[in-house]
């Protein structure tokens, strides 16, 4: 197989084995569990509960041993691909190396089972950490105030939002619209909709940015505010954002920044101190905290002076106890609060490990991050551009988009550039996104890959156009090399199974 | 830095190979204005060691009171994490893996959210489930914003006051600009249960949807049947929420007690409490429902030479496809805690789980009876109010106890009570420790 491949990620081959769903399987009485003996005195359930509230056993779950889980497990891990596995240039995703000292950080004990309903005085440390965490959050984004409640990017663009909402309310009017860029995530319309705003998409200028223009011709007093990502989903830094800053500002309406993409920026500029009022940091973004498969994730949302008041309750605020010493408090007092957004105070296990990061890095380590994401990414940029069509000329910063527009001349599309990529033992990068790039190939490698890791991505991709020039059909069938083949999407949509059956 | 590959030779070359004259010439498309002339006012760099010293420190503050004499629930439960679990979690290809947009790379992690839709639906009683929510609160917020959605024109949703009270501010946050409006039911002080009058009383024609806990956040067994009548009975739906999802191992599911939609925390299950956060949030539904659900779901389908596969299915719902039509915003959920999840559950499986579930209630029994003074008399699982006030509280605290939640912060008229958790953590020499405190 390597001689079919001859840019392949070194090692990208090997014995993989089927495993079949948990369930149906084993043996009655079999189980993986080792629980204590109960040595209280013996208690009926049906004394405590009425019998139409008890149930039995429940017909399906599992009967397996511990080894037998624990194989298995194993088996569909080796079946994933992670960013310990290769380079994952997903752009807008922002795979970067997740480091190990971050994971036994949230391993400590303390951390690990610390209980969030625990008194004050008997969880200081926890609270120290998520106070310590606000107050490095805010130096790097250049605000005053902060709030790591939101569990992920879209649920930190609701607070934003709700916090908006809230200071135009307390002015009297909570107005009607939010202005999002062509080029924004979906997450920013569908949040605008959950906030109660209609969202009203604003078209980029020809070389990818948001125009003064644009939004001075959307701009009335029904606006309450603009999101945008910057640097953009291109890459590419929106530089008229004072601009806009002062348009809005002048209307009476905020700016909102998608901090989706901050590591480009961290200890190189701050969005506070570009006109931005308020924006929300991806942890598992910039901090590396890792994605899971899908989170969790953390979204913080830091803001300026005058949006304080609205955070989400409780704040965690710092004060003297009796002997002088700090004390840190949970604070619910607050009347113009937007209320609350977790069952809890946030996803403190990605603080840990976002504090930990950050901790290791110091100053010089978080601009030194941006400026070799930034490197790695223009030196993709430089290897593809003779094989890839550049929609926008402008300067990239963290990553580049590409598109299929030559590929497709030969009835090759980004899907198929994706796949075989697989094959070539990479993950693909974000395919069809942005909206605003037709077949879109989004690249971001991050500042955790080695040039040779760079150059091998760029080497695999520049052979697959080739191929494409070459034997264009034989893309189609990619991948080729994986556990499963393309698959049925349509199907898996028009007749839903979501769910093991038993009998099936 | 030992996460920068790059050495300064590296540097110089790529540098070169860009025709860029230095590093901070890469950034000249950021206006000189915006940037920042200055080094970020950060503590200075700390190598591992130190790094984990400074930290294990700071986690020890939180270890005044070891887990097994906090007897806390709230929302939380303490349940033991079996080492295979975390082990499991640390294989690096489930935890820096992406979401799985790219499913031959990703069968293994497909995989496992098949299987957690399934063992939630086991554990419901429902027809589907979601690949999982940020916690217990959010899901109940969703909850409600699916009923608004589905009974288009009703603009009542109908909270009973022994729910969750988080989960009952996270409802009002997210419908804060729905123009919805929030009523409160309450219970009944005799027995802790949402009372049925009041409940009736508050079920009209505007009624989106009647969301209530069990168990409810006074630890007692609510008559979900009861309630899905009298929710149904106005063409409303009912929505559960299951905040100690080790209740379903013993008692009957919402879906078999007329519920539509069951939705809570999952945490119990593989996840350590770790200061409230990250948890795992579950939602299911109804099949009639699918098409509303909130979040990603998988679905099993075939490859093109038709072997079994699995894939994210039914995207069109989503914001990345629907934009500002989706039935949610959600995009990041709460994946590797449910993947915790699914494995806990696989290892205790059918007698496990029901083995486990009997220990909690087993203790907790024992607790009652050596603690006394239980505030309600609705039937409880490992969760009860008792009274003590905060001077039996500060007794047991200083005898090296947290005995519970202080109730009067969240019901005035509790003033005194407190909500008391006993799960398989805490054995019999704790709990009889703990009584001795709280009396003497």
């Amino acid at each position: 197989m390597s001689d079919r491949f001859p840019n392949s990620s070194p090692g990208a081959s090997g014995l993989q084995f089927r495993e079949e769903v948990l369930f149906g399987r084993g043996s009655p009485g079999r189980r993986g569990a080792s629980l204590p003996e109960a040595g209280v005195p013996e208690a009926d359930p049906a004394s405590e509960l009425p019998p139409e509230l008890l149930r039995s056993e429940i017909e399906g779950m599992p009967e397996l041993s511990e080894p037998e889980v624990v194989r298995h497990f194993v088996r569909l891990s080796q079946w994933n691909y992670g960013i310990d596995s290769g380079p994952y240039p997903l752009g807008s995703c922002t795979m970067k190396y997740n480091p190990k000292s971050s994971e036994a950080a949230a391993r400590l004990p303390g951390f690990a089972s610390a209980h969030p309903m625990l008194p004050e005085e008997d969880c200081q440390g926890a609270l120290q950490l998520g106070f310590d965490l606000e107050r490095a959050l805010c130096e790097i984004t250049g605000f005053s105030a902060a709030t790591l409640q939101p569990a992920a990017g879209a649920q930190g663009e609701l607070c934003g939002l709700l916090m908006i909402r809230a200071y135009h309310a307390a002015r009297g009017n909570p107005r009607k619209k939010v202005l999002v860029p062509d080029s924004a995530h979906g997450t920013n319309p569908a949040t605008a909709t959950l906030a109660g705003y209609q969202a009203v998409e604003i078209a980029s200028g020809p070389d990818g940015v948001v125009e003064p223009a644009a939004v001075a011709k959307a701009l009335d007093g029904d606006v309450a505010a603009l999101m945008m990502t910057n640097p953009n989903t291109l890459g590419i830094f929106e530089r008229n954002v004072r601009e806009i800053a002062a348009l809005l500002h002048e209307k009476g309406a905020l700016l909102y920044n998608d901090g989706a993409n901050l590591n480009a920026l961290a200890g190189v500029a701050r969005p506070g101190d570009m006109g931005v009022d308020l924006m929300h940091l991806n942890l598992h973004k910039t901090f590396a905290t890792p994605h899971g498969g899908g989170g969790p994730g953390s979204g913080p949302v830091a803001v300026a002076e005058p949006l304080a008041p609205f955070l989400p309750v409780p704040t965690i605020r710092k004060t003297l106890g009796d002997g002088g010493e700090a004390r840190y408090v949970l604070d619910h007092d607050r009347p113009q609060s937007i209320g609350r957004l977790r069952t809890f105070w946030g996803n403190f296990g990605m603080w840990v490990r976002a504090y930990a990061l950050i901790r290791e890095w110091g100053p010089e380590g978080i601009r030194r991050t941006a400026q070799l994401a930034v490197l790695n990414a223009n030196y993709l940029r430089k290897l593809l551009e003779g094989s890839y069509h550049l929609p926008y000329a402008a300067a990239s910063l963290h990553e580049v988009v590409f598109s299929d527009k030559r590929q497709k001349a030969r009835g090759v599309s980004a899907l198929d550039v994706a796949k075989r990529l697989i094959d070539h033992g990479f993950h693909p990068p974000t395919i069809y996104f942005p909206l605003v790039v037709p077949g879109a190939l989004m690249l971001e490698p991050t500042e955790t890959e080695s040039p040779e890791s760079v150059e091998a991505l760029a080497a695999a991709l520049t052979a697959i156009a080739a191929e494409a020039e070459e034997n264009p059909d034989a893309l189609h069938a990619a991948p080729t090399r994986t556990v499963v083949r393309r698959v049925d999407e349509v199907r898996a949509a028009r007749q839903p199974v979501l769910r093991w059956r038993p009998g099936r | 830095m030992r996460y920068h590959p790059h050495t300064d030779a590296d540097v110089r070359r790529l540098l070169s190979a860009i025709g860029a004259p230095s590093l901070d010439l890469l950034f000249d498309s950021i206006p000189a204005p915006l940037r920042l002339e200055r080094p970020l006012r950060l503590p200075p760099p700390i190598d591992e060691h130190a790094l984990l010293d400074q930290l294990g420190a700071l986690a020890e503050k939180n270890r005044a009171v070891p887990p097994e004499r906090v007897f806390l629930g709230a929302g939380a439960y303490p349940h033991h994490v079996p080492s295979a679990v975390d082990q499991l979690l640390l294989r690096s290809e489930f935890y820096t893996a992406y979401t799985p947009y790219q499913p031959e790379l990703a069968q293994g992690t497909l995989q496992a959210i098949f299987e957690y839709q399934t063992l939630v639906c086991l554990l419901t009683g429902l027809d589907v489930s979601n690949a999982s929510m940020y916690d217990g609160a959010t899901a109940c917020a969703e909850a409600a914003l699916l009923a608004l959605r589905l009974r288009r024109g009703r603009r009542k949703v109908v909270l009973s006051r022994a729910l969750h009270p988080s989960y009952r501010d996270v409802v009002r946050s997210y419908l804060a600009a729905s123009g919805a409006e929030v009523v409160l039911v309450s219970f009944d002080p005799k027995t802790g249960r949402t009372d049925p009058d009041a409940l009736a009383r508050a079920i009209d024609g505007q009624t989106a949807i009647v969301l209530l806990g069990s168990p409810n956040f006074l630890g007692v067994v609510e008559d979900v049947r009861k309630a899905a009548d009298a929710a149904h009975a106005a063409d409303a739906l009912l929505g559960v929420a299951v905040t100690e999802a080790l209740s379903l191992g013993l008692l009957q599911p919402p879906g078999a007690l007329g519920a539509d939609l069951a939705f809570g925390e999952l945490g119990s299950f593989g996840n350590g409490t770790t200061f409230g956060g990250p948890g795992v949030g579950f939602f299911a539904a109804r099949e009639a429902h699918l098409r509303q659900l909130p979040g990603r779901l998988c679905g099993e389908t075939v490859d093109a030479d038709g072997r079994r596969a699995y894939v994210l299915t039914l995207s069109t719902r989503e914001q990345h496809i629907r934009r500002q039509a989706a039935t949610s915003n959600i995009c990041t959920n709460h994946a590797l805690c449910a993947l915790a999840s699914t494995i806990h559950l696989a290892l205790l499986g059918k007698a496990g789980l029901r083995e486990l579930a009997l220990l909690n209630f087993r203790r907790a029994a024992y607790a009652r009876s050596v603690l006394g003074r239980r505030r309600f008399a609705g039937p409880v699982f490992n969760e009860f109010a008792i009274e003590a006030d905060a001077a039996a509280l500060a007794r047991a605290r200083k005898a090296g106890f947290v005995a519970g939640l202080p109730l009067g912060r969240y019901y005035p008229e509790l003033d005194g009570c407190s909500l008391v958790c006993v799960t398989e953590l805490h054995d019999r020499v704790r709990i009889d420790a703990l009584a001795e405190a709280l009396r003497s």
